[in-house]
């Protein structure tokens, strides 16, 4: 589906991207990682026909800079740094969804599946909304369409614990007919989502890899952790994943999206000296 | 069609928000009702009097104000969503890039114009509660004036913020071009006509090169029809255009000029980087 070929792009004197070749066939979730400057915003720009580049580009065998509509109606694009929109949430969707030939309908229903209440908002200045709104609302606008391509920049970083489980259901129900491309500085954060993890460094790429798909999108582990003496800032931490404790504070249960399961074992093991027990069992 | 009205649309829906349109609209309708507040409608200077008078000197403090205006706020504000990552997302719609480009300047154009129009408007409104005669004639004249000179700085703005790829530079260029134009007026043109002994054909072309000049000596023409403030280069200007003419020049050239303008700026953003 998509095709980079000898792809290059300079900024003056400075090499950003080296004759980059890749192939991305469709049911690949790929991991774009890289440290800053590695070439990943560029890769994703010369993707979506926002920036010349030397050498070829093709989502489908058409140029994204020369068939720009027929090409962007596929893709789904999540920024990292959500844009200061001044326009109110229900222009945003309205505007979206005429410009993609979108049901707006279909919009707000994802957008109210990952926690997003449109009415609530409607009014309100897109660049007021705080950080995890504008990302559930983007996130909406990408995946509230038919977008066989979705490219997206740590989509998932400002979004509390539901709302990512939600996230990864609906990425989920598009696997198979969609190519996705995920953006993020750290492996870790992004690992369970993918399939195939390519590293750019140096506007090469360095690494091209297939990984084990093991892990269901939309599955949900029930979680119990059992401490030895109960610990506020503990409190305060597992509470934002949405977890509920016993009275004297020692017995914490909840679900943790499959996907998260590495970070959520991550945020514990910062707390190890606090563990008593942890039962992880696949919810059903 | 529907992409380029969609972008007017939410160019206009961005402007109202922002803080350059309040600004903006404060100030022209600030002026408007200092104008009534200093009794400008009940002076009168060389047999100027009530709405035209007001009119007269609205226009002229407007040819100062406008273009600045309409320089800085669109390079700004179109350079600073580039780099605020607004093209960024926005562009990653299926938007062809002529409808973004046009749509944008389309929206843009209603927004520096309705707040002088407004003004213009709310004047004549207030002259008729008043009792005052409506100058028609010259209010049409002085509104298709000032929509050629908005259309024509707003051409340009579109034209300096594609080749600037930061709205510090996109500023500077801006305030610089408005600059030599107003130097262009009489200070620089007679230091120049003086000093290479210029014909004085020459120095009128010059001056009738610059969008700001034709604004001003089409203001004149309407209660000067030899143009006898401008002295000996009437004659020049009279003998080429003639008295129609050279309204018609007047309220072409600079639509032409700030269409060419524009045109170059889309060409420039189809063929470069976007965000």
């Amino acid at each position: 589906m998509i095709r980079f070929e000898k792809t290059s792009k300079s900024f003056r004197r400075n090499q950003v991207l080296k004759g980059v070749e890749l192939d991305i066939e469709r049911g690949h979730r790929v991991a774009l990682v890289g440290s800053n400057g590695a070439g990943k915003t560029t890769l994703i720009r010369c993707l979506l026909g926002e920036y010349t580049c030397d050498g070829k580009v093709s989502v489908d065998g058409m140029d994204p800079r020369l068939h720009r509509r027929e090409v962007l109606s596929k893709v789904g694009f999540v920024p990292q740094l959500p844009p200061p929109l001044k326009m109110p949430v229900g222009q945003l969707l309205r505007f979206s969804a005429s410009l993609c030939g979108a049901d707006l309908k279909r919009m707000e229903q994802v957008a109210d599946r990952i926690g997003f209440d449109v009415d609530q908002f409607r009014h309100q200045p897109f660049v007021k909304l705080s950080g995890g709104q504008k990302q559930k609302l983007l996130i909406a606008i990408a995946l509230g369409r038919d977008s066989e391509l979705l490219v997206m920049d740590e989509p998932a970083a400002n979004l509390d614990p539901e709302a990512r489980h939600v996230f990864f259901q609906l990425l989920a129900e598009k696997q198979e007919q969609a190519v996705m491309l995920i953006s993020s500085h750290r492996l870790d954060e992004v690992a369970p989502l993918v399939n195939r993890v390519i590293e750019l460094d140096q506007g090469n790429v360095v690494l091209d890899d297939r990984v084990a798909d093991l892990v269901e999108l939309s599955s949900r582990l029930h979680c119990q952790v059992r401490l030895i003496r109960s610990e506020n800032a503990f409190a305060k931490t597992i509470r934002e994943w949405g977890f509920t404790g016993s009275e004297d504070g020692l017995v914490w249960e909840g679900f943790v999206p499959g996907p998260d399961r590495l970070r959520f074992l991550g945020v514990l093991s910062r707390y190890a000296a606090l563990l008593a027990g942890i039962k992880m069992d696949e919810a059903t | 069609m529907r992409h380029l009205w969609l972008t007017a649309y939410a160019d206009i829906v961005e402007s109202v928000r922002a803080r350059w349109f309040m600004v903006y609209t404060t100030v022209f309708g600030g002026l408007v009702v200092l104008l009534f507040a200093y009794g400008l409608a009940e002076s009168r200077i060389m047999g100027f009097t009530g709405l035209s008078r007001l009119l007269l000197t609205y226009i002229q403090l407007t040819m100062a104000i406008l273009p600045i205006f309409v320089l800085i706020t669109t390079v700004r504000s179109v350079a600073g969503d580039r780099e605020a990552g607004v093209f960024e997302y926005l562009l990653s719609l299926p938007i062809s890039l002529s409808s973004w480009f046009w749509g944008k300047i389309i929206g843009r154009f209603a927004m520096v114009f309705l707040p002088v129009m407004i003004a213009m408007v709310g004047a004549t409104v207030w002259g008729s509660i008043k009792g005052v005669e409506i100058p028609w004639t010259m209010f049409g004249y002085y509104t298709a004036l000032l929509m050629s000179l908005a259309w024509c700085f707003l051409g340009i703005g579109m034209l300096i913020s594609t080749i600037a790829r930061s709205s510090d530079v996109a500023q500077g260029a801006a305030f610089v071009v408005w600059l030599v134009l107003l130097l262009f007026l009489d200070l620089i043109l007679l230091g120049i006509l003086i000093q290479e002994h210029l014909p004085a054909e020459t120095a009128v072309a010059i001056a009738l090169a610059n969008p700001m000049q034709v604004f001003r000596t089409a203001t004149m023409i309407l209660f000067d029809p030899q143009l006898v403030l401008l002295g000996p280069s009437a004659y020049v200007i009279l003998d080429t255009f003639g008295q129609v003419g050279y309204i018609i020049y007047a309220l072409v050239y600079p639509v032409l000029i700030g269409t060419a303008a524009a045109g170059l700026g889309y060409y420039l953003f189809q063929k470069s980087d976007l965000p």
